[in-house]
């Protein structure tokens, strides 16, 4: 070895081992290239299990899918084919409406107050904390609170459904326009200040309008969440058969609570339109996730 | 505008009411609710430990098959993938977490038992079936089958924020660790994930309380058998899915059991996150 | 502001006794033999069987011809040329935003993982190309120590930090005596004998920078190369580092940037001054080398009007 190293004419380099020839031990770059491959495939199965869902919900779902789906009430039993799941869009609708109008104007409130007023107080952070809290609160859980509280003596029905959506979206809400209104810059509010404007004015006047393309990012995300809960509703609105648009004390359906109906009835009719549902469901999910994409990308702050 | 006070109301609200609805169900039973198996609600039997234990088994199956996948998600687009492909992709895995937990279930019992849970549930007990978590009768249906439908739920949240935390650990710290001569998973494990570990334990305690409290999917897969097996390839069932199932049919008694079923899980998941957050929260701000 | 253009810099270049600066040139890096009848698995240890003749005054660790480093499309840094000596210290001097972290990171191939970071014209080590195709960074990195601006210790014990290079490059040994040696040799035994244990981020920062130099000598590199490695330390901290310095010199070749121009007087065997150019119709701005010489005969003697400035400007 020494002997091919002294023909190698490099002037003064003749006791100096050739340092490119040294290689990393090929139980170091065996494991670094195992551990990276090993990445690569939990991405790749993390990517390919969204893809087989979505794939999946859209071959069986618009292969039962039609214009009578769209538009029928299911019928009578999970056995009969034909029919739709309207009602349940409808009951759908009635209550992430009524749970978008009471939440949204609280969690920007209550964001307003954290970001604005509270700062690193204590009660600023115990809220803070909390509602990061609430947000890993059973979704479960909140129908049963739901449940004990107003069902037992107002009856099922769609503003109990609706309030329990409002509990799950608040604290998503509260937090996501909390981080937005921080991004609001200092400039623009000394600006205001400087021009005279209160302390409430400037909220209202500059920095809610500056922030707002980013809170409706926010209330979009809140509002596909409760678009797929299931669990809540089971406990405050139970499910029914015909359409129905009574807000109080009449059990209503909903959309999620149909799928589940339909999936745990091994009735290939009852299937069919659960995948169907599924579809429909998935389909409203997303548009509402594009939109606040959307929104999130027009957002400059 | 102390609007804010009104999600401090509600969980007090919250811990009141069912507590108040749970309060007698849990005076009758007493301890017997933790350790029976007995879940009679009609006859004044109320052993929930079935329920426990298949919450608990389904989690545990959940992280062990999640956080692994998780942690390389979000090692690969922190520390390998292009800056370019980093955005769709991390887009990919979100999207994860936007799929409704009734599709889930859906998909879970409709496609992914038959064509993936059944064959590998037979295939663990052909060749591990010597093992007591896989012995025999196979059922499709399962704490197995649920829980690898949770693994899944749970890598959307666990590898978001381990990725917020990976991101966090100081560039100065990876090049300490290549200036040393380290190969990147060298790097990886001697600065990011050493520097991120509270972080890290902090998105696995909040994967953990998302698996304890999801109800839907694992209510469609768990098999719904009120019993305690050793075995993850046999039927089950979870606190969650118990109060999804039953609760249409139950009346008085039972339901007041269901709600003290709901508050033993709430009190666990609180305190699984609110640990977590401590964790998370001190980490990256 | 600066009106000097490019041509008084190479004017400059060319005016310094070239080959006296540039040594031997090594092989163009296509003409390397075919070589590695070597065997690749011969044990690491060869490093440190090299003698250190008295001779290696004038034995050249580093040969940079026209080295330059673009960031994307912008240009950071170009046409050094320069010769680095084994067991000297030599500083690299200058103007913050000259390049002069860029120039040091280009040794050790730590630009390499800065995205859009490309190296252009040559960079030999020992004779051989930094940037060959058969160059594993990895291997470069084990021989070409770096210490960096800030302290970075990891957050592990005092032990495991000095331990973390040995332990994954296979070390098979005494692992407590090499750690123990490591931090006697960075003057830092002493003061954590009796804490091996405890978290390296309870340090003070002259403490913290002295363990990353024990950590960084624990690998037992050829070289070392140190990032303004006091800036963000105090003065006895510094002091203490500077003194260190001297001691690693008879083991190590040493290549250190600073801010601090009595640093450089008082340390190096060589200095190197670079000097931002300012394009003036797109103001775009990268790094030159003006001068390098022997430390004396900058500070005392510059050849160029630029060096000259810098150093009694600073100097007052």
């Amino acid at each position: 070895m020494n002997g091919i190293d002294a023909a190698i004419p490099v002037a003064g380099e003749s006791t100096l081992n050739r340092w490119t020839d040294e290689r990393v031990a090929s139980g170091r770059r065996w494991r670094n290239r195992l551990m990276a491959g090993f990445m690569g495939a939990a991405l790749a199965v993390s990517v390919s299990v969204v893809g087989l869902i979505l794939l999946y919900v859209v071959k069986a779902g618009l292969g039962a899918m039609s214009w009578e789906f769209l538009t029928q009430p299911p019928p009578y039993s999970y056995r009969l084919e034909g029919g739709g799941f309207v009602n349940g869009l409808i009951g759908t609708a009635i209550m992430l409406v009524f749970a978008t109008v009471v939440s949204a104007p609280m969690g920007v409130m209550a964001a307003v107050y954290l970001a604005e007023y509270g700062g690193k107080g204590t009660l600023a952070k115990l809220i803070r904390f909390f509602s990061d809290v609430m947000t890993g609160v059973p979704s479960v859980f909140v129908g049963l609170f739901v449940y004990t509280a107003l069902v037992t003596s107002f009856g099922f029905g769609a503003s109990m459904g609706a309030i329990a959506l409002t509990i799950i979206m608040l604290p998503i809400i509260i937090r996501s326009s909390e981080e937005m209104l921080r991004l609001v810059p200092r400039d623009l509010k000394d600006a205001s200040h400087a021009l005279g404007a209160s302390k409430s004015q400037t909220i209202v006047r500059v920095v809610l309008p500056s922030a707002a393309p980013g809170i409706s990012t926010g209330v979009m995300l809140a509002v596909a969440r409760a678009a797929g809960e299931t669990a809540p509703l089971i406990l405050t609105i139970l499910g029914a058969q015909a359409i129905v648009t009574k807000l109080w004390d009449e059990a209503i359906a909903a959309l999620p609570l149909q799928i589940f109906d339909g999936a745990r009835n091994p009735f290939a009719a009852g299937v069919e339109r659960a995948w169907a549902g599924a579809l429909e469901l998935v389909v409203i999910v997303l548009a509402f996730t594009l939109l606040a994409r959307l929104l999130a990308s027009r957002s400059r702050i | 505008m102390l609007a804010g006070l009104l999600v401090l109301l509600f969980l007090a609200g919250m811990v009141f009411s069912t507590t108040r609805t749970a309060l007698p169900i849990f005076r009758e039973a007493g301890l017997s609710f933790f350790t029976s198996t007995d879940w009679q609600p009609t006859a004044g039997h109320y052993g929930a430990l079935a329920f426990i234990y298949g919450t608990v088994v389904t989690s545990a199956i959940a992280l062990v098959v999640g956080v692994p996948l998780s942690l390389g998600v979000a090692l690969f687009l922190t520390e390998i993938s292009p800056r370019r492909i980093r955005g769709p992709l991390t887009y990919l895995v979100d999207l994860l977490a936007m799929v409704p937990s009734v599709v889930y279930g859906l998909w879970g019992i409709l496609f992914l038992l038959p064509h993936f849970l059944q064959p590998v549930a037979v295939f663990l007990n052909r060749y591990l079936g010597f093992i007591p978590f896989f012995r025999g009768p196979v059922s499709g249906l399962s704490y197995f089958g649920a829980g690898i439908v949770l693994a899944v739920m749970i890598i959307p949240i666990v590898s978001s924020l381990s990725r917020e935390v990976f991101s966090a650990v100081p560039v100065e710290d990876r090049h300490a660790a290549y200036a040393l001569g380290a190969t990147r998973w060298e790097m990886i494990r001697g600065a990011v994930l050493s520097r991120g570990r509270a972080g890290v334990v902090g998105a696995v305690m909040l994967g953990m309380g998302r698996a304890f409290g999801e109800t839907i999917a694992v209510a469609l897969l768990i098999g719904s058998r009120p019993e305690v097996s050793v075995s993850f390839l046999q039927p089950g069932y979870s606190m969650a899915a118990v109060i999804a199932n039953t609760f249409q049919e139950a009346n008085g008694s039972g339901i007041a059991a269901l709600v003290a079923i709901g508050v033993v899980l709430f009190v666990i998941t609180i305190i699984v996150n609110m640990v977590a957050r401590a964790l998370v929260w001190r980490f990256v701000r | 502001m600066v009106a000097a253009g490019s041509a008084v810099a190479d004017d400059v270049l060319l005016k310094r006794p070239a080959a006296d600066l540039l040594g031997a040139r090594p092989l163009p890096p296509g003409l390397h033999p075919p070589s590695s009848l070597g065997d690749p698995r011969m044990p690491e240890v060869e490093p440190q069987e090299v003698e250190r003749p008295g001779r290696s005054e004038q034995e050249i660790v580093f040969s940079l011809a026209n080295l330059g480093v673009t960031y994307g499309k912008s240009l950071a840094l170009t046409g050094v040329t320069m010769d680095i000596y084994k067991h000297q210290i030599t500083a690299i001097i200058g103007p913050s935003g000259c390049g002069k972290s860029t120039l040091i990171r280009c040794l050790n191939r730590m630009n390499d993982l800065i995205p859009g970071a490309a190296v252009t014209g040559s960079a030999f080590y020992h004779g051989e190309d930094l940037y060959g195709p058969r160059v594993d960074p990895v291997v470069v990195r084990r021989h070409i120590g770096m210490v960096f601006q800030r302290p970075n210790p990891f957050p592990k014990s005092i032990y495991d930090n000095v331990a973390f290079g040995p332990r994954i490059n296979g070390f098979k040994g005494d692992l407590d005596e090499l750690v123990e040696r490591c931090l006697r040799q960075a003057a830092l035994w002493d003061e954590v004998k009796n804490s091996l244990r405890k978290s390296a981020l309870a340090l003070s920062g002259g403490q913290q920078q002295r363990l990353c130099i024990a950590r960084a000598i624990a690998v037992e590199p050829d070289v070392i190369l140190m990032d303004e490695p006091a800036s963000a330390l105090d003065p006895i901290s510094t002091t203490k580092i500077e003194d260190l310095m001297q001691e690693l010199k008879e083991h190590y070749s040493i290549v250190i940037v600073t801010h601090n121009m009595q640093q450089a007087a008082r340390m190096s065997d060589k200095t190197a001054f670079l000097y931002t150019e300012v394009d003036q119709g797109t103001s775009e701005r990268w790094g030159i080398l003006v001068e390098y010489d022997a430390t004396g005969v900058m500070f005392t003697k510059p050849c160029d009007k630029r060096t000259e400035d810098y150093i009694s400007g600073r100097f007052g």
